[in-house]
Parts: C-alpha cells; structure tokens; sequence
C-alpha cells in the first residue's frame, strides 16, 4: 500500500484527497459501516483476538448469495452459525475458499480478524431495523 | 525588545504556512508532479488538516453533500484502524466504482440485479467450477396491496439468479401463492422479505423496486 501511494499519481492525489476527506468527517455523524458489512465476535474477544468482518459487497462481486448459503450451509444469521477456527482450517464456512487454491489462506489471521475490539455481533447497516430500534441494540443474535 | 521577535515570528510562520501551501498546490497539479519529491508530498500531509478546516465558506454549509457513507475501512468505525491488515482491505467505493448506480444512494448504491445482468460483476454460481450457471425460473409473484399504494411483484427471476430455491421455501415462505402473510412491519422487523432486504439485498427504502406494479394491477403473472 505505502509504496503503491508513493509509486503512482493517482494514488498521491488519492492519498491526499482522504486527508481532506477524513477532516472534513471529523465532527458528523458516527461513521457508518458499508451496507452488509457482519461482524462475528461469538468468541474472538473473549480469545483476544479483534472481532472478525465479512464484507458482503466484496464477495457478491464474485460470487452469488447461493454459494455460501446453500452450498456451504451458512444460515442467514449473524453469528448464528457457531464458526470457529477448526472448523474454517477443516475447510467449512470462510475455510471452503480461504485454503490458498481459491483466496488466500488462513495464516492472514489479521485480514478477516480486523474488527475494532469489543464490536458486538451485527449486520451493518441495516436502516430498516434502525428506525424501529434506533439504540442500536448490540444484536446479541446468537 | 519584544515586537521585532514577534515580527520574525509571524514571518516565519506564514513563511512556513506559504510553502506547505505551495507543495499542496503541485502535488495538484499534474504537470508539475515530476518535480515533487516524495518527501514534499509526505510532509503536506501534515498542515492538510488546518487548511481544510480553514475553509469556512463552503457552497453546502448544511447540506450533506457526500454523506457518511462507504467510508474506506479505515474510517468506517467497525475495523480497527490500528491493525495494518486494515489498510490492505479494498475501499467500497473502488469496487463500486465501475458499477451501475441505483437510485438514490442507499444501501451499497449499486444496482446489484443490473450489475449482473451487463455483466459488469461475475457472481460465480459454483465456488470450485467458474463456469456453472443457475436454472433461472422466470414466474412472477403478484400481491395487492390496499389503499394507495401500488401492488407487489415478486420476481423468482432476479432471486433465482442468485439464490437457491432452498434459501427461501420453506423456511421463509411456503410455496404458494397467497399463502403467506406478508406486511411492511414484518419486513422491517427483518422478516419474510426483510430478511434480505434492509441487511444485504437493496434496502426498505427503494419502495419503488418492489411496489412496482401500477393500480389496476397488470394480469402479468404467467401461470407457469
Ligand atoms: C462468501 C460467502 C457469502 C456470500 C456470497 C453471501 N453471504 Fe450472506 N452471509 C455470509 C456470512 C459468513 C454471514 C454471517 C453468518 C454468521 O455470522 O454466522 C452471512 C449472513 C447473511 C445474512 C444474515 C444477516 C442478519 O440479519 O443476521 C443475510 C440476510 C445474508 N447473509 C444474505 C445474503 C445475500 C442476499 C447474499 C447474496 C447477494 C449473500 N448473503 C451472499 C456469507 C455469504
Ligand atoms: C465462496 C468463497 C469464499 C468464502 C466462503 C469466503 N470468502 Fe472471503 N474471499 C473470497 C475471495 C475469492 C476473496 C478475494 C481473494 C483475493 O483477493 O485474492 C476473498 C476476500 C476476503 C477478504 C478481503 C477483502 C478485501 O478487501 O480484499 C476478507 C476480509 C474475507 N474474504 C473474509 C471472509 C470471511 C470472514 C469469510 C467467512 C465468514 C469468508 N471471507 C468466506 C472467497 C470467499
Ligand atoms: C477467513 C477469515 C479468517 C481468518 C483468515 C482467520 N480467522 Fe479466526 N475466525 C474467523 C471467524 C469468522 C471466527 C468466528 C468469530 C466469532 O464469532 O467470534 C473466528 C474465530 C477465531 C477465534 C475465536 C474462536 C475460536 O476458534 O477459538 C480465534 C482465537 C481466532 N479466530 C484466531 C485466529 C488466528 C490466530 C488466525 C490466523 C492464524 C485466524 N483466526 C484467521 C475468521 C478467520
Ligand atoms: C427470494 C426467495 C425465493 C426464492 C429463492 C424462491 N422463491 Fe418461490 N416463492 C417465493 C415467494 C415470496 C412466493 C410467493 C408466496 C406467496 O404468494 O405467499 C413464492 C412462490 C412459489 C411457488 C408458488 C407459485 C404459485 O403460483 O402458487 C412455487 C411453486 C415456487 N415459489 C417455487 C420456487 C422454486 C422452484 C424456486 C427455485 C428455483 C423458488 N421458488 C425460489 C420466494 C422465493
Ligand atoms: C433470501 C434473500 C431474499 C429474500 C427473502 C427476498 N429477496 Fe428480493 N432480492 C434479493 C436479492 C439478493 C436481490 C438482488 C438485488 C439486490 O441485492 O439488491 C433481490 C432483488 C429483488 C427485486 C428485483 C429488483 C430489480 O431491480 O429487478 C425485487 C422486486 C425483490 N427482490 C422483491 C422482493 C420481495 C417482494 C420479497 C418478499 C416477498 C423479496 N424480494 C424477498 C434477495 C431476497
Ligand atoms: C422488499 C420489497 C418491499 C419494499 C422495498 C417495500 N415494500 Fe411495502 N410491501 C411489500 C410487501 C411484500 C407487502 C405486502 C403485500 C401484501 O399485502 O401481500 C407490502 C405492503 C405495503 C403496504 C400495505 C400495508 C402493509 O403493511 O402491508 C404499504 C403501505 C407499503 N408496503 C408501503 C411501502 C413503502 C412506503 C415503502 C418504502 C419505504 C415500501 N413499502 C417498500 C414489499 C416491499
């Protein structure tokens, strides 16, 4: 990444343009997680690790909802799937693609695991459910 | 004693303010950038907070002109940006970049059925074979609705494009017509049609996409 800014124009115009991005954030809204964004943290912060986050925009650009859903058996239910790391290194959930032949493997424990610490279980950002619980209670879907 | 230090203060400081000004101002300008060192354009970085938030005539003063949302990971609020696999994840809006809009900017703000119909993602059906395609089931589901509003149709087009017949019948809706009770507040309480939509699928407020149907409704659902 700092070399790809470093190399490239666009990525210094970028860069800067972030800059002047993020100050003009600094006192809106509370920032809002990308539409679909689910963080897991069944058990990651009570094993310190940070929380683990699935963006669904990313893997709807490559695949569709009926692989993970129907092929792999993942129900639709933040945290209501009980994933764990033995069961993603034997190849289920994240682990049917993320073994090294189809994404890239395990060992980047810190791709997936990239969660601000002490982020509850949730599907961001649902506005619908907002409206009628505006608390945003920390969906203990379990 | 006091003002001539004072004096060479000041000149320093805006001398200091002028050339960060200066470095801004090339690494803006295209034609100039071979000449900027990558050490000037590190050290701009600094004294970029201050001139923006120096700005205090903006056109839109209260008007959120890019609201607060597909924010890199970095800013987003739930990754954290003290872990460096965080600056590595892809930006939402670099994805979508190349990606059909939909109307209004909800959700995603992408038009995801369209995306898919020009080809313009490859949602692969299968995760070991790149080449399988889904059985697609053209039938259109059409529900009136009273008062005003215009009625329901539900396309097992779009949804058979992506999902599994599984996926819906029967744990959220039996396979008939008429036969499950479907309201706005179930589906805002992310039921029966609010499972998807207001978490993944396009959100509650794009009414239009599924109210679609014009009032006397249109006998357009083919009976198979
Ligand atoms: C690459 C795999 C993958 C793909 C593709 C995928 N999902 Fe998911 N989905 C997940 C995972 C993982 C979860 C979270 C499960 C958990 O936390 O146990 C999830 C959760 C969900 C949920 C539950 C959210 C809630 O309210 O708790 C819904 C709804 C959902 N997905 C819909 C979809 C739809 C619609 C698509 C297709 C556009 C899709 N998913 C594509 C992996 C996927
Ligand atoms: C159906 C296959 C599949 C499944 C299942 C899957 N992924 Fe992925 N994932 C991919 C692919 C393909 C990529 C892109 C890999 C690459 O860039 O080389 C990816 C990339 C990612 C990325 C990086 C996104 C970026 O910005 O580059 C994250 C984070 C991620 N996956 C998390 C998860 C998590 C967490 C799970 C389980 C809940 C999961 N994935 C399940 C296929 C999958
Ligand atoms: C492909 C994504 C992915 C990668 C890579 C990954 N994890 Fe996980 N991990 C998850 C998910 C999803 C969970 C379930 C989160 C939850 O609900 O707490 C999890 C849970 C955990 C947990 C708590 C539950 C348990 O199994 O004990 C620990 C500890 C953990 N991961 C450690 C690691 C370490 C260490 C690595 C690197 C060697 C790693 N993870 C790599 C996705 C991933
Ligand atoms: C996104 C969810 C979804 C998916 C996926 C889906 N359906 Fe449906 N299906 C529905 C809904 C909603 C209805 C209407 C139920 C009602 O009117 O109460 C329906 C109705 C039906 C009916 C009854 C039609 C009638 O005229 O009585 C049949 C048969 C059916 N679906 C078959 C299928 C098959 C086969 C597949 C897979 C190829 C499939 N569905 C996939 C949501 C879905
Ligand atoms: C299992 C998840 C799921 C359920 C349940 C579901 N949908 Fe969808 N629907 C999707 C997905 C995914 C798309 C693709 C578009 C997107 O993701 O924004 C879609 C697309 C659509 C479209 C097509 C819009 C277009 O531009 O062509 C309509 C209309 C629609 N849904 C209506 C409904 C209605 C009405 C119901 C309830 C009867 C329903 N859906 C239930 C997942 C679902
Ligand atoms: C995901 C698809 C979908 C979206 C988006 C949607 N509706 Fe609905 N709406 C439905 C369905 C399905 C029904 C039930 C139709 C029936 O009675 O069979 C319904 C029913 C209604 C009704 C009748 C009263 C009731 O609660 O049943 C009203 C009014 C209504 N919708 C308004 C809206 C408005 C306003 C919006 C936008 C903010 C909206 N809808 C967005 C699917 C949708």
């Amino acid at each position: 990444m700092p070399s790809l800014i470093r190399r490239t124009l666009i990525g210094r115009m970028l860069f800067v343009g972030t800059l002047v991005l993020a100050t003009a954030f600094v006192d809106a809204r509370p920032a809002m997680a990308e539409y679909g964004d689910v963080i897991m943290n069944n058990n990651s912060d009570a094993a310190g690790m940070r929380p683990a986050v699935f963006p669904h925009w990313f893997h709807r650009v490559r695949y569709s909802c009926k692989v993970c859903h129907a092929d792999l058996g993942i129900k639709f239910k933040a945290g209501g799937n009980n994933i764990d790391m033995l069961k993603i290194m034997d190849g289920q959930y994240c682990g049917a693609c993320h073994n090294g032949t189809i994404a890239w493997s395990v060992e980047n424990c810190n791709l997936c695991h990239s969660g601000k610490p002490g982020t509850p279980t949730q599907v961001h950002e649902s506005k619908s459910h907002e409206l009628l619980s505006p608390a945003k209670p920390p969906v203990g879907k379990k | 004693m006091n003002s001539p230090f004072k004096l060479i203060h000041f000149t320093l400081v805006s001398a200091l303010l002028v050339a960060s000004w200066g470095t801004l101002a090339t690494a803006a300008q295209p034609a100039k950038e071979k000449a900027v060192t990558e050490a000037k354009t590190e050290t701009a970085a600094q004294p970029q907070t201050a001139i923006a938030g120096s700005e205090v005539n903006p056109f839109n003063r209260l008007m959120r002109v890019v609201p607060k949302r597909h924010l890199p990971p970095t800013q987003d609020g739930i990754h954290d940006p003290t872990n460096d696999s965080t600056q590595m994840l892809q930006t939402p809006l670099e994805a979508f970049s190349g990606l059909p809009k939909s109307q209004g900017d909800f959700g995603n703000g992408v038009d995801w059925v369209k995306a898919l119909n020009e080809s313009k993602i490859d949602a692969r059906w299968d995760r070991n074979d790149p080449k399988a395609k889904p059985v697609i089931m053209d039938l259109s589901i059409v529900r009136e609705v009273k008062g005003s509003m215009p009625g329901v149709g539900f396309p097992h087009k779009q949804h058979t494009q992506l999902l599994d017949c599984s996926n819906c019948h029967p744990a959220i809706f039996i396979p008939q017509k008429g036969a499950n009770q479907i309201s706005m507040a179930a589906i805002m309480l992310g039921q029966k049609c609010g499972v998807c939509h207001g978490t993944v699928a396009f959100p509650v407020a794009e009414c239009r996409r599924c109210h679609d149907k014009a009032k006397p409704v249109a006998a357009k659902a083919p009976a198979k």
